[in-house]
C-alpha cells in the first residue's frame, strides 16, 4: 500500500466532480430498480450501499462495440469495379470507475490473461484496459451469494484496482494501490488520514473478511470436472432449472465471450463485436448443423469447466471465477454455480452410459 | 495497420479466379492486394483462414494451395450458410478480406522419410490437397505417397484438374472411388473405408491423414486400426465453428484445447487425450 488518504462523506461529490474533469466516470447509480454503474455528472447520486447488480464489465469491454469500418467505392474510370476501404476504429475514453467491488475490478484480471498476452493483443480490449482505473470499495456487507473467499479473493482484493477505499468513521480511507491510483490521490477533496482512520480501516478490513461465509477450496474442482466430463446423468441433473436464457453469462465479471457480426447500409457498414453466451445453442452451432454442445447440459458443463478447470489449467492457477455471486442471485430459476462445483467435487463419478 | 497488430483486421483481397468444383463447391483463388504483403505472406500446410465477404461475415476455410506456390492463395468453399451463400456469388476482381494464416499445421518434418497415406472425403480433400501438393513438390523427403480420394458421384469430386496429374504420376499411387456405379466412371465403387481395406496398406513407417465428413471419419478409424496403424500415425484436422480465430472469443474450445490455435490438425492419440466434445 502507498499514501493514504481521507474522504469524509461529505467531500465525495467533490472528488468525484474532480475525477470526472476530462475522464468519464463511472458510478454505480439506480436505474429502473437496479443498481448499474453509468456516468457521474451533476445530481447523479452513487450507490455504494451494496453491490451492484450489473458489473462494470462495460466500461473495457463493452456488450456492443464497432471493431472497423467499411466502405466500398467505384472507380471513376472502370465503374464494375469497386474498391473496398477498412478502417480500424478504436475507442479508448480515459475512464475511472468509481464504487466497483473488489470483485469487479478483478474481473479483468481474468481477461488480461486472455485478451492481452504475449502471443496476441486484443487492441481494443488493451487500450480501454489501459485508460480505465478503478476506484474500489472494499465490501463490508456481503452479500449471501458471496464466494470471493472460496476462488483466492477476499471482500478487501485490491487485485485489478488502482485505489481502495474502506469504509471508516464519517467517510472512507482512501489508499493507492497502484502507481496509476497514486495520481488519483492529489485532490484537494482528500486530507491526510489521521491514525485512528487507518486503525479504524483495518479494524473495517478484518471484520469485512470475518463477515464472509466459511470459504471452501474450489481448486480441486478443476480435475473433479473433467473427470465427470462423460457423467452426463450428472449434467442433465444440475442443468435440469436451466433455462439457457444466458444471464448468468452477462452478468459475470470474468465472462469475455464474443461474437463479429457485420452490417451494411449501401457502400458503408461496420463489423462489429457483441457479448454472446455459451449457454445459447447457436453458440457452437457448426454450419454443416452438427452441434458439439446439443442441450443445455453440455452447455453449462462447458460454463463451470471452462471457469473452474479449463481456465485455471490453461493459465496455471486462477480460477475464472471471481466469486461475486451475480450468476446465483440474478439467475430466474436459481442455479447455484457453487453448489455444481462442490457436488461436482463431493459426488461419486458415475462412468456407467459412457459413450 | 497490419494483423499482426491487429488481429481482427482482415487484409483486402481480390479474386482472381473462381472455380465451379462441383455442384455445391465452389473454388477461390485470391490475391491480397498489398503486392509487399502477397510477396512476404508466410504459412505451413494446413493452416486455415478467415475469407470475409465484408456485410456478411466471416468463416473459416483451409488455405488448400500449398506454401510452395505462391502465385494465389486457394480456398475450397461448400455452400452451407449465410457467408458461404455470398461468397458463391463472387467474381474475378471483387474483394475479400482474408485473416491468415491461423492455428497449426500438418507434422510434415516428422513424416519425413515415412511412408504417407492421403484419405479424403468429399470438401476433406481439401485440406490433404495442400499437404499433397507440398510433399509432391518436396518429393525427395518421402517414401511413399498413397491417395485414396471418395465423392458421393463423379460431379462431386472436387479438383479435377489435379486429378490427371496425381493418375499419371509414377511417383505416387492414386485410388479415387464413388459411393454408387456412375455411368462412365472408370475407377473404384465403394464407401472410402472399404476401399482403404481392400488397399491394405502397411501400417510399417507410415502416416495416414485422413479428413472427410464425421461419419466417414468415423469409420476410416475404424478400418485404419484394423489395418495396424496405432493412435499417433493418424492425423486428422478438425472444423469447429470459429469466430475470433485466435482463440479469444471462446467458441471452438474442446475442453482446454482451441482448435483454432492448438489446431485444427490434431493426431488421433491428441484427439484421445481430448474430452468426448467433437
Amino acid at each position: 500500500m502507498m499514501s493514504a488518504k481521507y474522504l469524509a462523506q461529505g467531500d465525495l461529490s467533490a472528488w468525484l466532480g474532480a475525477l470526472a474533469q476530462g475522464r468519464r466516470v463511472l458510478v454505480p447509480v439506480r436505474e429502473n430498480g437496479a443498481v448499474v454503474f453509468r456516468p457521474y455528472g451533476p445530481g447523479v447520486a452513487p450507490v455504494l450501499s451494496r453491490q451492484a447488480d450489473s458489473p462494470p464489465k462495460e466500461s473495457v469491454f463493452p456488450s456492443t462495440e464497432r471493431l472497423m469500418e467499411f466502405s466500398y467505392s467505384k472507380d471513376p474510370e472502370n465503374l464494375g469495379k469497386v474498391a473496398l476501404d477498412i478502417k480500424e476504429t478504436v475507442n479508448a475514453p480515459a475512464t475511472v470507475v468509481f464504487g466497483g467491488r473488489p470483485c469487479d475490478a478483478r474481473g479483468f484480471t481474468v481477461f488480461d490473461r486472455v485478451y492481452d498476452t504475449k502471443a496476441i493483443r486484443d487492441p481494443y480490449y488493451a487500450e480501454r484496459r489501459a485508460s480505465t482505473l478503478f476506484v474500489t470499495l472494499a465490501c463490508d456487507a456481503p452479500e449471501t451469494t458471496c464466494f470471493c473467499n472460496s476462488v483466492g479473493s477476499s471482500p478487501v482484493d485490491a487485485d485489478g484496482s488502482d485505489v481502495l477505499l474502506t469504509p471508516v468513521e464519517g467517510g472512507w480511507l482512501v489508499e493507492a494501490v497502484s502507481e496509476r491510483g497514486k495520481a488519483l490521490l492529489d485532490a484537494p477533496a482528500l486530507k491526510d488520514a489521521p491514525a485512528s482512520a487507518q486503525e479504524q480501516a483495518k479494524a473495517a478490513q478484518e471484520a469485512a473478511v470475518a463477515a464472509m461465509p466459511p470459504a471452501w477450496d474450489a481448486a480441486p474442482a478443476a480435475a473433479k470436472l473433467i473427470e465427470k466430463f462423460d457423467d452426463m446423468g450428472f449434467w442433465d441433473n444440475v442443468s435440469a432449472k436451466c433455462i439457457s436464457c444466458g444471464a448468468c453469462t452477462y452478468l459475470c465479471p470474468t465472462c469475455y465471450c464474443f461474437t463479429v457480426t457485420d452490417e451494411r447500409s449501401g457502400m458503408k457498414g461496420e463489423r462489429i463485436r457483441t457479448w454472446d453466451t455459451c449457454m445459447s445453442f447457436q453458440f457452437t452451432l457448426e454450419a454443416s448443423g452438427h452441434n458439439p454442445r446439443p442441450t443445455k447440459a453440455y452447455r453449462l458443463k462447458n460454463r463451470v469447466g471452462h471457469k473452474f478447470s479449463y481456465y485455471p489449467d490453461i493459465h496455471k492457477g486462477p480460477i475464472a471465477c471471481c466469486g461475486c455471486g451475480r450468476c446465483i442471485k440474478l439467475c430466474p430459476v436459481s442455479v447455484d454455480i457453487r453448489e455444481i462445483v462442490r457436488l461436482a467435487m463431493e459426488l461419486p463419478t458415475a462412468t456407467a452410459g459412457k459413450p | 495497420m497490419t494483423t499482426m497488430m491487429n488481429p481482427y483486421l482482415p487484409e483486402i483481397a481480390t479474386v482472381l479466379e473462381v472455380i465451379q468444383e462441383t455442384p455445391n463447391i465452389k473454388t477461390f483463388r485470391v490475391v491480397l492486394n498489398n503486392k509487399d504483403r502477397m510477396a512476404k505472406f508466410k504459412y505451413e500446410p494446413g493452416q486455415v483462414g478467415q475469407l470475409s465477404v465484408f456485410g456478411v461475415g466471416e468463416a473459416t476455410f483451409v488455405i488448400n494451395s500449398p506454401p510452395t506456390r505462391m502465385e494465389y492463395l486457394q480456398f475450397s468453399v461448400m455452400l452451407t450458410g449465410e457467408v458461404t451463400s455470398m461468397l458463391h456469388t463472387l467474381s474475378p476482381g471483387d474483394q475479400v478480406g482474408v485473416r491468415a494464416p491461423l492455428g497449426n499445421w500438418f507434422p510434415y518434418e516428422s513424416m519425413k522419410g515415412k511412408n504417407v497415406v492421403f484419405i479424403g472425403g468429399g470438401i476433406g480433400m481439401a485440406p490433404l490437397r495442400t499437404l499433397l501438393l507440398f510433399m509432391l513438390d518436396n518429393r525427395k523427403d518421402y517414401k511413399n505417397i498413397s491417395l485414396l480420394y471418395g465423392a458421393r458421384s463423379p460431379e462431386d469430386m472436387a479438383f479435377k484438374y489435379d486429378l490427371p496429374d496425381w493418375s499419371s504420376r509414377k511417383d505416387m499411387t492414386t485410388v479415387l472411388t464413388i459411393d454408387r456405379e456412375a455411368p462412365g466412371w472408370e475407377h473404384k465403387v465403394g464407401l472410402i473405408p472399404n476401399v482403404l481395406l481392400e488397399m491394405n496398406p502397411s501400417p510399417k513407417k507410415t502416416v495416414a491423414i485422413t479428413c472427410g465428413p464425421p461419419i466417414m471419419i468415423k469409420f476410416t478409424l475404424q478400418a485404419l486400426k484394423k489395418l495396424g496403424f496405432e493412435d499417433d500415425q493418424i492425423v486428422t484436422t478438425l472444423e469447429k465453428r470459429m469466430k475470433c480465430g485466435v482463440g479469444i472469443c471462446g467458441r471452438c474450445n474442446i475442453g482446454t484445447k482451441y482448435v483454432c490455435m492448438d489446431g485444427p490438425v490434431f493426431t488421433y492419440a491428441q484427439l484421445k487425450e481430448l474430452p468426448n466434445e467433437l
